[in-house]
């Protein structure tokens, strides 16, 4: 699990493992039943205080993403769950707004937005089976 | 048991109104901080602000001029021995018997200390790569903090005073000090107060924060509560101002004309309603990094 902190944007630290951590979890780099690393290991990884890994623990196990097995550590959870779900369409929501905001401002109409957005996914369709010709 | 015995009951520190002037200058103005059992206290401040004046006060090397000193309820002054062995101490200037060895150096340390923890001491010396026939003399700057750590941390005490412990290092030795931190919290209810002004660190590391100017401590709080309350908002106004509009919960204020930007630390709803009131729009929010958020309350 490949985490970052950062002490020069202002966002706390134990924020920054949970976006994190959902982020990994959306993006499926964690895969339900992968175990999280042990508060103790995480915190000396980072070079921070383990009870701000105990708090990024805590809030991913509220918001649903980990669970805790007694004694044996934190895992993610399965994925399924609507909750999950909602997180990935919360991630991608932040997405859009930017890119809706961008394209206001480069006086860039809804219609002609979401035109440009189905013609990319047409032409990265038409591109996935040369790409795989290539691997 | 005596009455001299430390309580594990009460705080590692209780620092009640102690005032210290040194002529006519008050290192120290009024100072009271009590420090709670387990977690690390991050204690901020400039150079000259009172940092180590104030530690020196809780080793019993000052005499409180006027106030009070209790570690683990006892008077470090009157009982000197009872709260020295709980306190490990690492000092800004790391004064070492310079003419010892390394394997000196721990002996040494161990006649003074009953819990001195030898297995301990030798793990640490060789994860530092401390050489036991190395002079103390000749030891770099580095290997001369990781050596004056490593005697701090050897006897496992219940209190660690750490003061500017990473002053001057290069990022290496300055990761194996924030490192020891992290593993002496990690064992249950040990307690750490380190002085820096490297706040990034700070931020890292403590779970409270003292801020210390001018030999007051004009803030404490846990770090958790300074990054939510303290934000970063920029107001414009529908006219011009030559200096900045008092806002109420405002630290402090920089901008021009119609543009102000102020650090506040009041919860946005009461910000919002106070600029409205002022007819101003927030056109701009941010959090603060705790260097920001010391500064903002030095500069006031």
């Amino acid at each position: 699990m490949q985490i970052y902190i950062s002490t020069t944007d202002g966002v706390p630290i134990y924020a920054q493992i949970v976006n994190q951590v959902k982020y990994l979890v959306a993006s499926r780099r964690l895969k339900p039943g992968d175990e999280l690393p042990p508060i103790r290991v995480l915190a000396e990884r980072l070079v921070i205080n383990p009870n701000t890994v105990a708090r990024a623990y805590r809030e991913l196990e509220q918001a649903g993403l980990v669970e805790k097995r007694r004694t044996a550590g934190t895992f993610v959870s399965d994925q399924g769950s609507p909750l999950a779900r909602r997180e990935r369409f919360r991630i991608l929501g932040e997405r859009v707004d930017s890119l809706l905001a961008e394209a206001g401002q480069m006086g860039i109409s809804f219609d002609e937005l979401s035109k440009l957005i189905e013609q990319r996914h047409t032409a990265l369709q038409d591109l996935k089976p040369q790409r795989a010709d290539h691997d | 048991m005596t009455e001299t015995t430390f309580a594990a009951s009460e705080p590692p520190v209780e620092v009640c109104h102690l005032t210290r002037r040194f002529g006519a200058t008050k290192a120290l103005d009024d100072v009271s901080l009590t420090v709670p059992r387990g977690g690390v206290l991050g204690l901020i401040g400039g150079n000259g602000a009172g940092k180590t004046t104030l530690i020196k006060h809780l080793l019993g090397l000052y005499r409180p001029q006027s106030g009070t000193v209790r570690v683990f309820g006892l008077d470090p002054i009157q009982h000197p021995i009872e709260t020295l062995s709980q306190i490990g101490y690492m000092s800004e200037d790391r004064d070492l018997p310079l003419w010892m060895r390394v394997g000196e150096l721990l002996r040494y340390c161990q006649a003074f200390y009953s819990r001195w923890d030898m297995r301990f001491a030798e793990e640490l010396r060789d994860a530092f790569d401390l050489g036991p026939q190395a002079r103390v003399k000749t030891l770099s700057r580095g290997q001369r903090a990781r050596a004056s750590l490593l005697v701090a941390l050897a006897y496992r005490p219940d209190l660690l005073l750490l003061d500017e412990p990473s002053a001057g290092l290069d990022p290496v030795v300055r990761r194996d000090i924030l490192g020891a931190i992290i593993r002496t919290i990690a064992d249950e209810g040990r307690t750490v107060i380190f002085s820096s002004h490297l706040l990034d660190e700070v931020e890292r590391v403590a779970d409270r924060i003292a801020i210390i100017h001018r030999g007051q401590i004009v803030l404490t709080a846990s770090l958790d509560e300074l990054k939510e309350t303290h934000r970063r908002v920029t107001l414009r106004f529908d006219r011009h101002f030559d200096r900045p509009p008092e806002l109420t919960g405002a630290i402090s204020a920089t901008g021009e004309d119609c543009e102000w930007t102020y650090v506040c630390s009041h919860d946005r709803e009461q910000i919002r309603i106070a600029a409205t009131a002022m007819g101003a729009t927030i056109v701009g929010e941010d959090r603060l990094t705790l260097d920001e958020i010391f500064v903002s309350h030095i500069q006031g």
